[in-house]
């Protein structure tokens, strides 16, 4: 049978034919490959002519300039400095950032939210499985839209309004009699210790603030700070401290069978360092407030001081999360259950208790099974974060895609750059997990 | 060869795609329609009633334009467009003709390769604020945050206003108008800026419009009007002489009822001119001779639009101000017909 499609017999002596290319098997293969190639190739090169003739017809060119002109517009949540003078290219990157922010700290919760949830799923508990099976599938079943479109509304049309707050002259003056009977208070107030107040607008958070920063300087237009940059070594510090400390008790510990006591140390080292330096940089919380006159009644339309939380951003990373989250809980139970049952049994059999046996062998051995299809999900959540348009969120879409797109007119080159620019960082994903990927997979020689 | 003889069949159909934008007014009239570009909602200016048909100012002008192209006012297709879409929608071909409240403006039409034909309306941007909140004056508003719509013209005069007067906002950008006013009624903003006629017309639609003020600044020029693709001159010349129509007959008091007695009795020239009775103006243009008594006689003159739609008989009640005729003390002045 393998000899009526291989090589007929006789090829080499009547040499090279061009039925071949169709009827040799050596041939056949190459020949499909370079039909299809010259059909892709003659489609590209259709769509790239047809651009450039419909854009010649309107009178239009292909120019990037726009993204060195003045912007004029302003963006509401700015992770580096921005103002309406800036250009339309650092928009771009508030957005980019704005984005990034969304789509790091949605796969955060999302995972913490899909691990809980994927294990609970499996859960003995008749109660706790069910619950977390609504969950999984009230979410993964209703369009994500519609969950950020419901938080956002939910958040804005429930929390009190920022002048509710407010301290009137009517309130001041009921408190200057000595009967507190008659005290008036504003109708809303801070939660947690006055340290947040969530109103319909967004939550105002307490600024850290410090007395004696260490100064701060800028690289490109980004600025550095050095107190956060001192801040962030100390903690890195400590923490490669305590695992020095915390792998010299193991060493004793297999010597000697004796362990010292280390939750002292640790906490010490771990929390001492870094204590001691925002003390002597004068760390204090500024609080979220009103500016008020000498007789303390607030002035102003919003909260001065106080980092502004918009529900914006807390929609749509909230829905984010919880979406995705929903696909993670289903990957990490199918990642579970895909480990054998003789590993739970076995880990019983030698007294394991049951948390320590989900936490020491069977999540580690299901990581494996978890990974890959763990990166599609962050590359979908990352995507998804294009829907903030739906509750204002200015993220690339919004800014680079929306406003920019639509001041300057320049649709062709302001999609092509944020396609290129959501490919990439799908990519750069893409890539970091595959590395952890291949850090955790089984080890075959 | 063959390859060739196929690239080529490409470029012939792409250089055929890209002319095919030319000529607008032979399109409308194959296709037997005129395709509308609109708001997606704004009372009185651009929105579907209760019976799903589009009514107001704006949408009167395109209806006087199918008039006059196609002889039935009815034949028009509104295509809604937010603010953001509204310009891609016109140069793709997707529409015929924008008239959305859309501001001329020098980038736009050097730019963006568009043509503002006319002035239909004469606005300026203001702010809209709850009276409980105890602002008399746009300058007090240091500190606010301000509903205002995405890819719109308002969007840079705002952030320009408060930038040459000291002052400071945040801004909460929306889609279009009709989220504008839910978060603005939902206390997600202080103030709601956007052009003086929409604020009115926005207002009008709310349930507790009484407690509801308009600032009486007006913080830049925002002269509204349809907007048709640069290059395709002779279809800019019918939306242009159609709406001057309408204005030249508000002059010489030709109103819907009277169109039929004045063209049989009527001994003006310039009347006779624009009811088709007397000269080929009409024909010039490449429309019937009757084509801008058509017009006219599909929703009224421009007078009778204005206050059927927006006039102060209206829930929006807008005075005439500037968009009074020039004989009035307002800006809308007609080059005569001849």
């Amino acid at each position: 049978m393998t000899l009526a499609t291989s090589t007929p017999p006789g090829a080499d002596r009547d040499g090279f034919r061009l039925s071949m290319l169709i009827y040799d098997t050596r041939f056949r293969a190459i020949t499909i490959q370079v039909v299809v190639l010259v059909l892709v190739l003659l489609l590209v090169g259709w769509l790239v002519d047809n651009t450039i003739q419909n854009l010649n017809a309107k009178g239009k060119d292909i120019n990037f300039s726009f993204l060195w002109v003045r912007a004029g517009y302003d963006i509401e949540q700015q992770l580096i400095p921005y103002t309406n003078d800036s250009t339309h290219g650092r928009a771009v990157i508030i957005g980019l950032l704005n984005t990034l922010l969304v789509a790091i700290v949605g796969c955060f919760f999302a995972t913490i939210i899909g691990v809980i949830a994927g294990v609970l799923r499996l859960s003995n508990n008749w109660l706790v499985s069910r619950l977390m099976t609504v969950y999984v599938e009230a979410f993964r079943n209703i369009p994500l839209l519609l969950w950020i479109v419901v938080i956002f509304v939910v958040t804005s049309e429930t929390q009190p309004a920022p002048n509710e707050f407010k301290v009137t002259q009517a309130m001041v003056d009921s408190w200057q009699d000595d009967d507190p009977a008659n005290d008036l208070e504003p109708t809303a107030s801070k939660i947690l210790f006055g340290t947040v107040a969530v109103t319909n607008r967004g939550s105002y958070m307490a600024t850290p603030m410090l007395d004696r920063p260490l100064g701060s300087t800028e690289i490109g237009g980004v600025p550095v700070n050095f107190s956060v940059l001192a801040a962030l070594a100390v903690v890195i510090g400590s923490i490669l401290v305590n695992r020095a400390m915390l792998r010299r008790v193991k060493a004793q510990q297999e010597a000697t069978g004796e362990r010292p006591t280390t939750w002292w140390k640790s906490l010490l080292i771990l929390f001492g360092p870094i204590a001691l330096l925002l003390l002597a940089m004068g760390f204090h919380l500024q609080l979220p407030a009103f500016a008020s006159d000498e007789n303390g009644v607030s002035k102003g339309f919003n909260f001065q001081g106080g980092i502004l939380v918009q529900h914006s951003f807390t929609a749509l990373t909230l829905a984010l999360a919880l979406y995705t989250g929903a696909f993670i809980a289903e990957i990490v139970r199918a990642g579970i259950l895909a480990i054998s049952r003789g590993q739970t049994e076995a880990s019983f059999a030698l007294g394991i208790r049951p948390g320590r046996t989900m936490s020491l062998i069977i999540l580690p051995q299901a990581l494996r099974v978890i990974i890959p299809p763990l990166i599609s999900q962050y590359l979908n959540l990352t995507k998804n974060t294009s829907l903030g348009i739906a509750v204002s969120y200015l993220d690339l879409r919004g800014t680079l895609g929306g406003i920019t797109l639509n001041q300057t007119g320049r649709e062709l080159e302001c999609m092509l750059l944020m396609m290129l620019t959501y490919l990439i960082i799908s990519l750069i994903i893409s890539g970091l997990m595959n590395i952890y990927n291949n850090a955790v997979k089984l080890k075959e020689r | 060869m063959k390859k060739s003889v196929f690239l080529g069949a490409f470029a012939a159909s792409t250089v055929l795609a890209g002319a095919a934008f030319a000529g607008t007014l032979d399109d409308v009239k194959a296709r037997g329609e005129l395709i509308c570009g609109s708001n997606v909602g704004l009372t009185g200016f651009g929105a579907p009633d209760a019976s799903g048909e589009w009514k107001g100012f704006d949408v009167d002008l395109c209806r006087a334009v199918a008039a006059a192209v196609l002889g039935d006012a009815t034949k028009v297709k509104f295509v809604p467009t937010t603010g953001e879409t509204r310009f891609t929608a016109l140069a793709s071909g997707e529409v015929d003709l924008l008239v959305r409240n859309s501001t001329a403006t020098y980038g736009r039409d050097v730019d963006l390769k568009l043509d503002f034909v006319a002035i239909n309306y004469y606005d300026g941007q203001g702010f809209m604020v709850k009276k409980d909140l105890g602002v008399s004056s746009a300058k007090e508003l240091d500190g606010a945050t301000v509903c205002i719509q995405t890819g719109t013209t308002t969007e840079l005069n705002l952030a320009d206003f408060f930038k040459f007067n000291n002052i400071s906002y945040t801004p909460v950008t929306v889609q279009d108008d009709s989220e504008a006013q839910r978060q603005y009624l939902a206390g997600a903003c202080d103030t709601y800026t956007t052009d003086a006629s929409g604020l009115a017309a926005s207002r009008a639609t709310m349930a507790d419009s009484e407690n509801h003020i308009i600032l009486p600044e007006i913080i830049s020029k925002e002269p509204l009007g349809p907007a048709v693709r640069h290059g395709d001159n002779q279809w800019g010349d019918i939306v242009r002489w159609t709406f001057n129509a309408l204005l030249i007959a508000e002059e010489k008091g030709i109103t819907k009822a009277n169109i039929e007695e004045a063209a049989a009795s009527s001994t003006d020239p310039e009347v006779r001119r624009l009811l088709g009775i007397e000269g080929d103006l009409g024909a010039m243009a490449g429309l019937d001779n009757n084509a801008f008594k058509n017009a006219i006689a599909a929703s009224g003159n421009y007078g009778e639009i204005f206050e059927a739609n927006i006039g102060t008989a209206t829930p929006i009640g807008l005075a005439r101000g500037l968009n009074a005729l020039w004989t009035q003390g307002g800006l809308q002045y007609a080059a005569p017909f001849r």
